[in-house]
C-alpha cells in the first residue's frame, strides 16, 4: 500500500470520527464532544493536506484531474473553509453538516475510478490549479451558505409557528444564521468570480478563446448570476433572512449540478474524460 | 455510620403542614443543638425552605435515630406526631445520599433546575458548620453535593431554558437577534408582566427603551424608571421603524397596531426583523402580522406554550443529571466505607494480638522456658495470628469496593465482639 493510500484512510477515519463527535454534540448537547470534534477535524485536514502534497509529488501536477481526485480536493477545501468559519461561530450544527458532507465526498472519491492516465497537455499550465482551487474554495463557502440557509428556514418556521422541536434548542439564532449566509457569500462570490476569470484565462492560453459556451461554463455563469443577484439584493435592496436563505439554497443546487451533473450528464471539455485526453 | 434523611416537601405535604414545621432561618442555633443532643445522632444539618423541611443526619443506629428525629421535629414545632407522620419521608444509606444530591442538583424541585435550592442548602450547611453540628462525614458529603450540583449545571442544559413567561420573551429575542446590546425596546401601555419583561431586557443590556402611554404622564414616569424616553401616544407609530422589540399591553378594546402598518414599518426597516410581544387581552396587535416576513408576533398563550416546551426540555436533561449522580454516589460510597474498614482492621488486629500475648504469657510462666524456646513460641504464635488474619483482612479491604461491603464489616465486628469505634475519633483528623 502506498503512503498516499494510508494517508487517505487516516483522513477518512478522522472525518468519520469528527462527524460522529459533532452529531453527539448536537444531539446530546455536550460541549466537550464538539471541542474534541474540532481537533479531530483539524488533524484530518492536516493529514489530508499531506496526502494531497504526496499525490502532487507523485504525479507532478495538481491532483484534480480525475473525479476521485477532485472530490478529495473539494472535501479538503470544505473542511478548510469550515474551520475558518468555526474560528468565529463555533457551531456544532455547522460542524456536523460540514464533516458529514466532507466524509460523503471522501466516500464518493474512494468509489470513483482511480486509474492514473496520461495527462492532457492542456492541463500543463499554472492557470489550471489556480482555476480549480479558487472555484473549489468558492464552492465550499457556498456550501456553508447553503447549510446556514437550510437551518434558517427551519428555525424561522419554528419561531413563526411557535412549535418548537428539539432542533430549536440546538440551532443558533436567526441573526447568526443570516450572518453566516452573508459572510459565506462575501467569501464565496469573489472566489467564484476569480475562478471563472482564471478559467477563461487558462482557456485562452490553451485553446485561444476565453469562452466557448461549453455546458459547464454556461451553468457556472448561471450560478454566478444567482449569487450575484443575492449579493446585489443584500447590499442594495436590503434582502435578508428567509429570502436570502432561499437564494443560497437555489444557488447551491445550481452549483452541485454544475460540479457533478454537467460532468455526468452533459459532457463538454470540463469532463474528466476530456481532461485526460481519452475519447 | 449511615447517612439518613428525614423530611417533607411540596410533594408530600400541603403548605399548611410545611409552614408549621418550617425553621426560622434567623434562629438555627437552638434546633441544631437539640438535634445533635439526640443520643443516636452523630452529625446533623437542617434544611428549611418554603418547599421543603429536611433533616440530614449521620448515625450508627439509623432506625433509632430516625425515630428520635421524627419526635424531635414534632415536639420542636409542637405538632401532633400523628398529624405529621403521614407526610414524612425518610431515606437511609445510599438512598439518603441520592436524595440529597438530587435535591441539591434541583432535580427534586417544583420547577426542575431552579437555581435557589442550592443556595438554600449552602446556607443550611453554613449554619451547621457555624454551630459545629456537621462532622467529618457531613462536611465531606455536603461539599460533594455542591460539586455534583455544579457539575449538573455545567454539563447538562437543565437550567438553560426559561420557565417564566417574561424571561421566555428575552430568550426568544435572543433566538431572533442573537445579542441584544444594540437593540431598542418599546413599551406600549403598562402592566406588571410587561414591565417585568422590560426589566429583563434592560438587564440584558438593550441600548434604548421607549415608553408610550395614552396618559403621557404615566409614560414619563415609567421612562424615568427605565432611564428611557417617553413618546406621545399619538406619535409612537412614527418611531416604530427604529424599534426592534415591542412589548404591548394596553387596555384598548381594539388593535393598536394593524398588520398593514407593520408591513410598512418592516419595509422602512429594510427587512430587519422585529419581535412583537402582545401581552394584552384583548390583543393589541393584529395577529395576521405574524405572517409578514421577518415579523415574529407572540401573544400570552404563545409564550405559555414556549414555557411548556422549555419545561419538557428540562425534564429530558434531568435524565442526564441522574446518570451523573449515579456515578458520584458510587464514588462517595467508596470513601464512606473506607472510614469503617480501617478502624475495623485495626481493632481486629489489636484484639488477636492481645489474646496472643495473654496466652503466651500464661504458657511461658508455667513452662519456665529458656530464651530459645521463648523466641520459638513467640514466633509460632505471631505467624499463626498473621496467617489467620490474612484472609479476613484482604476481604475487608476489598469490601470497601462492594456495594454490600458493610455486611462484612458488621459480621467481623460481631464475630470477634469488637468495640464500636468512638464516635468522634475521625473528627480529630478532619
Amino acid at each position: 500500500m502506498s503512503a498516499h493510500i494510508v494517508l487517505f484512510k487516516i483522513v477518512m477515519l478522522c472525518y468519520l470520527t469528527a462527524s460522529i463527535l459533532y452529531l453527539v454534540a448536537v444531539v446530546s448537547r455536550r460541549v466537550k464532544s464538539g471541542i474534541l470534534a474540532r481537533w479531530v477535524l483539524l488533524g484530518g485536514a492536516i493529514v489530508h493536506l499531506m496526502s494531497l502534497v504526496a499525490r502532487f509529488v507523485q504525479l507532478g501536477h495538481t491532483p484534480v484531474t480525475t473525479l476521485n481526485e477532485s472530490l478529495s480536493f473539494f472535501s479538503w477545501c470544505l473542511v478548510l473553509i469550515f474551520l475558518i468559519f468555526d474560528l468565529r461561530y463555533r457551531l456544532a450544527v455547522l460542524g456536523a453538516f460540514s464533516s458529514v458532507l466532507a466524509l460523503m465526498t471522501m466516500l464518493g472519491s474512494g468509489f470513483a475510478p482511480k486509474a492514473v492516465e496520461p495527462l492532457n497537455p492542456a492541463l500543463n499550465s499554472w492557470w489550471f490549479p489556480l482555476h480549480v482551487t479558487l472555484a473549489f474554495l468558492g464552492n465550499a463557502a457556498f456550501a456553508m451558505a447553503f447549510a446556514a440557509g437550510v437551518m434558517y428556514l427551519l428555525q424561522d418556521r419554528m419561531l413563526k409557528s411557535k412549535r418548537f422541536s428539539p432542533l430549536y434548542y440546538r440551532l443558533p439564532s436567526l441573526d447568526t444564521l443570516d450572518n453566516i449566509n452573508y459572510r459565506a457569500l462575501s467569501f464565496g462570490f469573489p472566489l467564484m468570480t476569480l475562478g471563472i476569470i482564471s478559467g477563461a484565462a487558462w482557456a485562452e492560453s490553451v485553446w485561444g478563446t476565453y469562452w466557448s459556451w461549453d455546458p459547464k461554463e454556461t451553468w457556472a455563469l448561471l450560478t454566478w448570476f444567482v449569487y450575484a443577484a443575492l449579493l446585489h439584493g443584500r447590499l442594495s435592496i436590503g434582502w435578508r433572512g428567509r429570502r436570502a436563505a432561499l437564494f443560497a439554497i437555489i444557488g447551491f443546487a445550481c452549483l452541485v449540478f454544475t460540479f457533478l451533473g454537467v460532468n455526468l450528464l452533459l459532457g463538454g471539455q470540463h469532463t474528466f474524460d476530456a481532461l485526460l485526453g481519452t475519447p | 455510620m449511615k447517612m439518613l434523611v428525614l423530611g417533607l416537601s411540596h410533594k408530600t405535604a400541603p403548605v399548611e403542614i410545611r409552614e408549621k414545621v418550617a425553621f426560622s432561618p434567623t434562629a438555627m442555633a437552638e434546633p441544631l443543638r437539640q438535634m445533635l443532643a439526640l443520643d443516636a445522632v452523630n452529625e446533623g444539618i437542617i434544611v428549611s425552605t418554603c418547599n421543603r423541611v429536611e433533616l440530614y443526619a449521620v448515625s450508627r443506629e439509623p432506625d433509632r435515630a430516625l425515630l428520635q428525629l421524627k419526635h424531635f421535629l414534632a415536639e420542636y414545632h409542637a405538632v401532633l406526631y400523628e398529624h405529621l407522620e403521614e407526610h414524612l419521608y425518610n431515606y437511609v444509606g445510599e438512598d439518603a445520599i441520592r436524595h440529597v444530591l438530587r435535591v441539591a442538583a434541583s432535580l427534586d424541585s417544583m420547577v426542575i433546575g431552579e437555581p435557589q435550592i442550592l443556595g438554600q442548602i449552602k446556607t443550611a450547611y453554613g449554619y451547621a458548620s457555624e454551630f459545629k453540628t456537621a462532622g467529618l462525614i457531613l462536611n465531606r458529603f455536603m461539599h460533594k453535593a455542591f460539586s455534583v450540583a455544579k457539575r449538573v449545571r455545567t454539563e447538562t442544559a437543565i437550567a438553560s431554558n426559561a420557565v417564566s413567561v417574561s424571561f421566555a420573551a428575552v430568550e426568544l429575542a435572543r433566538k431572533i437577534f442573537d445579542h441584544l446590546e444594540d437593540k431598542t425596546v418599546m413599551l406600549i401601555g403598562a402592566g406588571e408582566m410587561c414591565e417585568l419583561a422590560a426589566k429583563h431586557f434592560i438587564n440584558c443590556g438593550v441600548a434604548e427603551v421607549m415608553v408610550t402611554n395614552r396618559t403621557f404622564a404615566r409614560a414619563e414616569k415609567l421612562a424615568a424608571e427605565f432611564h428611557g424616553r417617553a413618546v406621545a401616544f399619538e406619535n409612537f407609530r412614527d418611531q416604530l421603524h427604529r424599534v426592534d422589540i415591542v412589548l404591548s399591553s394596553t387596555g384598548a378594546p381594539d388593535y393598536v397596531l394593524e398588520a398593514s402598518k407593520l408591513a410598512e414599518v418592516i419595509k422602512l426597516r429594510r427587512n430587519k426583523p422585529m419581535f412583537l410581544i402582545d401581552i394584552a387581552v384583548p390583543r393589541d396587535i393584529e395577529p395576521k402580522a405574524n405572517k409578514i416576513d421577518n415579523i415574529y408576533l407572540y401573544d400570552v398563550d404563545d409564550l405559555q406554550g414556549v414555557v411548556q416546551s422549555n419545561l419538557k426540555e428540562r425534564h429530558k436533561e434531568a435524565a442526564k443529571a441522574e446518570a451523573i449522580i449515579d456515578v458520584e454516589i458510587a464514588q462517595f460510597y467508596r470513601w464512606l466505607s473506607t472510614l469503617e474498614v480501617k478502624p475495623t482492621i485495626v481493632a481486629l488486629r489489636n484484639k488477636l494480638e492481645d489474646l496472643r500475648q495473654a496466652e503466651v504469657q500464661k504458657t511461658l510462666s508455667s513452662l519456665g522456658a529458656d530464651d530459645k524456646t521463648t523466641k520459638a513460641i513467640e514466633n509460632l504464635t505471631r505467624a499463626l495470628v498473621n496467617k489467620i488474619l490474612h484472609q479476613p483482612t484482604s476481604l475487608l479491604k476489598d469490601a470497601q469496593n462492594l456495594p454490600d461491603g458493610e455486611v462484612y464489616i458488621d459480621a467481623v465486628r460481631m464475630l470477634f465482639a469488637l468495640p464500636a469505634p468512638a464516635a468522634d475519633e475521625e473528627d480529630e483528623q478532619a
